[in-house]
């Protein structure tokens, strides 16, 4: 099967060479860190989280997301999404393959990190997002490959691979739900401390992860002559259009709990994210581009003619990925960040190094997806070809 | 001589077990008889004499302490790292800024903050490897050796009081204690209350440097213990008490 | 066999590949290293021959000891008794690590990173 990446058009190689380099830089980029140390990023003592956790939360809902393609398919037996349930579950595994690579560059003794395992410790989320974090790379390892490798050689997949669908099926919003685990249960960081995180995050994950697989899905179309089939994409629209109606209504709760109990503690971090407080304002630009672009895909997604038309679809799905991206990402870590313990603010900024490492790796995961998809649709495109040949013989 | 398999193999394990319980056989562990025996280590901080003496007095439990433990001092404020230090009132405790009244009271007075060694320490919960943890007098431990250097800890802390080592420490180390190591970049830190120095039955070594006797250790549990006198007569507050982390550390203000 | 000719030749190279370290040292001899002992000092903590064996292994344990069970005093197996502590006990006899620790670890190519984080006497020396 693995021949069907060797063999591709100069697009394809050029492609994969331009991932290479951006690869290559972020490398470079990690080989500063590993001799200077995260002194090399902007986090400081007060902001002790940056751009790598934030981007490695974000990863894992994208991570989660592939059940809502797996799902229907497997257990409701939705036959549209046939052609596309390889899609998520690849589009998992280089997704959490980011993940654990923004864990890795994130910490300060990186040859220690099988500490984790060797002196495992159950009452650390941590502990626990690293088991289930590998537990479902391995799941959608197994799920992925088999059921391509079937339908390679023209079967049905082994029976024996149906629970273990299941089990991915119902480990991916596990994996999502632990970290937010890692921020909600912490104390005296108000911006984290509420039940409703893990729900934001699923509702989050729920709409990012499917907006990018139909963007995904709409780029191969172009690129690569494979049609997801107009009804998938429109089953995923809608359910990017409900998770992401969802997810706005939880963000809204959060900002009613915490202006309508007048606790000035639970405002503060809001405020700093979108007013500025205190003299600081350094992510208000981007909260709001967040916060706009949230407000644009809502209208896209909910008309339904916009919801129908490719082109604003496309704009909607690519719309609510920003905006998760960044509400999600860099608003979550630093508005737990701030203000600090001791009601002061410090300030973050990425620097360039940081974000060359982070670039690094979404060239990397991008890099493996792109080998994944030209397998996946190799093969797929070799099926076609084989019914229609088979076709042809049966009418002689 | 031919050998059987099976002896062979017999003759394997054999090696191994005597391998094994050849470097079992080393030397037992016990406490020092000298060391200070507690159940939870306390301080009780009284800021009132703090305040008296802050003109004279020269800071000297933060200069001892940090020269001990080979603490750098890094003039990149982002990158600092401290186990001792002082703030002021309303950065101590922020949740009573809004009271003007008190913050007038207090606003001059000189709080010295530390890690609260909790008795219920969110920092110990969350870490990965167990490289944070409480012992059995309440010293709430790093060990470095383990550390990995995620930093949940000091998510996790509500206090500030841990630092990470963002690049190599050492050169910002002036003049070096060489009976106590430093720490190398990738680790966070935090102060230890002077476990090493409790060991040798001496106290905390901020407590000792105080040229005011401002600071007092003792041990929580033991009625007897001077500690408890102190704070039965005086008003104690601790900081962040909504959290119920319990911290150790008391502060004296009347 | 497929490409039997390429496959052989890219097997011999990996083969290669992977002892370099042999090739590049074949035939080279190294005087075995002599750690330079303390001279006033009859004995170690332990036997001559246990500290060579184990030395690693009691460094591991006491820092777990220390650290982690609080337990401070090493009381060897002729009932001497040891405050542990690198810096303060190992160093005071084996006051220079270069010519004690250094000499085998650099022979054998292991790289403890004991020395990262504690100070060896003659560093220390240095640094005022």
């Amino acid at each position: 099967m693995i021949e069907k990446a060797l063999t591709g058009s100069k697009k394809y190689w050029l492609w994969l060479a331009f991932l290479g380099t951006l690869i290559f830089i972020g490398f470079l980029c990690y080989l500063l860190q590993w001799k200077i140390g995260l002194g090399i990023t902007g986090m400081s003592r007060d902001v002790s989280w940056g751009f790598y956790i934030a981007n490695f939360t974000f990863l894992v809902g994208v991570a989660a997301s592939a059940v809502m393609v797996v799902l229907p398919y497997y257990w409701h037996n939705y036959k549209d999404f046939g052609k596309i349930t390889v899609l998520g579950e690849f589009l998992a595994i280089s997704a959490v393959l980011m993940c654990m690579l923004f864990i890795f560059v994130d910490l300060g003794q990186p040859n220690r990190v099988l500490n984790v395992l060797r002196y495992p410790t159950p009452n650390s989320v941590f502990f626990f997002d690293a088991c289930v974090l590998s537990g479902y790379l391995i799941l959608n390892l197994l799920c992925g490959w088999t059921v391509l490798h079937a339908e390679y050689k023209g079967t049905k997949y082994p029976s024996w691979l149906k629970p273990f669908i299941y089990l991915a099926i119902l480990w991916a919003p596990s994996i999502h739900i632990v970290t937010a685990f890692i921020y909600q249960g912490i104390p005296g960081r108000h911006f984290w401390l509420t039940a409703i995180m893990a729900p934001r995050f699923l509702a989050s994950a729920f709409s990012a992860g499917p907006a990018l697989i139909i963007i995904l899905a709409l780029l191969l179309k172009r690129v690569a002559n494979f049609d997801a089939g107009q009804k998938a994409i429109q089953t995923l629209a809608k359910i990017v259009t409900y998770a992401f109606v969802l997810n706005l209504l939880f963000f809204f709760f959060e900002v009613f709990t915490a202006f309508y109990s007048g606790i000035h503690s639970h405002q503060a971090p809001i405020k700093y994210l979108f007013t500025g407080l205190k003299g600081h304002a350094e992510w208000v630009p981007f909260m709001w581009a967040s916060y706009i672009l949230a407000f644009i895909a809502l209208i896209l997604l909910v008309i339904p003619a916009t919801r129908k038309n490719e082109t604003t679809l496309a704009v909607a799905c690519l719309s609510v990925f920003i905006a998760a991206w960044i509400d999600k990402g860099i608003g979550l870590i630093t508005g737990g960040y701030t203000p600090t313990p001791f009601e002061t603010i410090t300030p973050y900024r990425p620097t360039l190094p940081e974000i060359g490492i982070a670039i690094g790796i979404w060239a990397l995961g991008f890099f493996v997806l792109t080998i994944l998809y030209k397998i996946a649709l190799g093969v797929k495109e070799a099926k076609e070809l084989r019914v229609k040949y088979q076709g042809v013989l049966i009418k002689k | 001589m031919a050998i059987k398999r099976r002896d062979l193999l017999k003759l394997g394990g054999l090696t191994l077990i005597g391998t094994a319980a050849s470097a079992a056989v080393g030397g037992v562990y016990t406490k020092p008889q000298e060391a200070l025996k507690g159940s939870r280590w306390a301080l009780a901080i009284d800021v009132v004499k703090c305040k008296e003496n802050r003109a004279t007095c020269g800071l000297k439990c933060v200069e001892v302490c940090h020269s001990l433990h080979n603490v750098p001092s890094i003039p990149d404020k982002k990158k600092e790292i401290k186990w001792i230090w002082e703030e002021k009132f309303e950065h101590a405790f922020p949740e009573h800024e809004a009271n003007h009244y008190l913050n007038e009271k207090l606003h001059d007075t000189p709080f010295l903050l530390l890690c609260n060694h909790c008795d219920n320490p969110p920092c110990v919960r969350v870490c990965p490897t167990k490289a944070t943890f409480k012992r059995e007098d309440g010293i709430v431990m790093m060990d470095y050796h383990r550390c990995i250097g995620c930093r949940f800890c000091m998510a996790a802390c509500p206090y500030g009081a841990r630092s990470f080592n963002w690049i190599d420490p050492r050169p910002f180390i002036a003049k070096v204690n060489p009976e106590y190591p430093s720490r190398m970049k990738g680790v966070v830190e935090k102060c230890t209350f002077c476990y090493e120095r409790i060991a040798e039955g001496k106290i905390p070594a901020c407590v000792e440097a105080c040229p005011a006797k401002a600071i007092v250790f003792g041990d929580l549990k033991n009625p007897n213990d001077e500690i408890n006198k102190i704070l039965k007569e005086r008003l104690a507050v601790r900081r962040k008490e909504e959290l119920t982390t319990y911290p150790s550390v008391f502060y004296l203000i009347g | 066999m497929y490409n039997a000719g390429k496959v052989i030749v890219f097997i011999v190279v990996l083969i290669v590949f992977f002892t370099i370290p042999m090739w590049l040292n074949f035939g080279r001899v190294e005087a075995i290293p002599q750690p330079e002992l303390p001279k006033d000092k009859a004995k170690c903590i332990e036997s001559k021959e246990y500290m060579r064996a184990y030395h690693m292994k009691l460094l591991d344990d006491w820092r777990k000891q220390a650290i982690r069970e609080n337990k401070h005093v090493y009381v060897a197996k002729d009932g001497e008794k040891y405050f542990i502590n690198l810096q303060k006990t190992c160093m005071k006899c084996h006051n220079n690590k270069e010519k004690f620790c250094d000499s085998c670890h650099n022979f054998v190519v292991t790289h403890p990173d004991c020395w990262s984080c504690h100070i060896a006497p003659e560093v220390a020396e240095k640094w005022q």
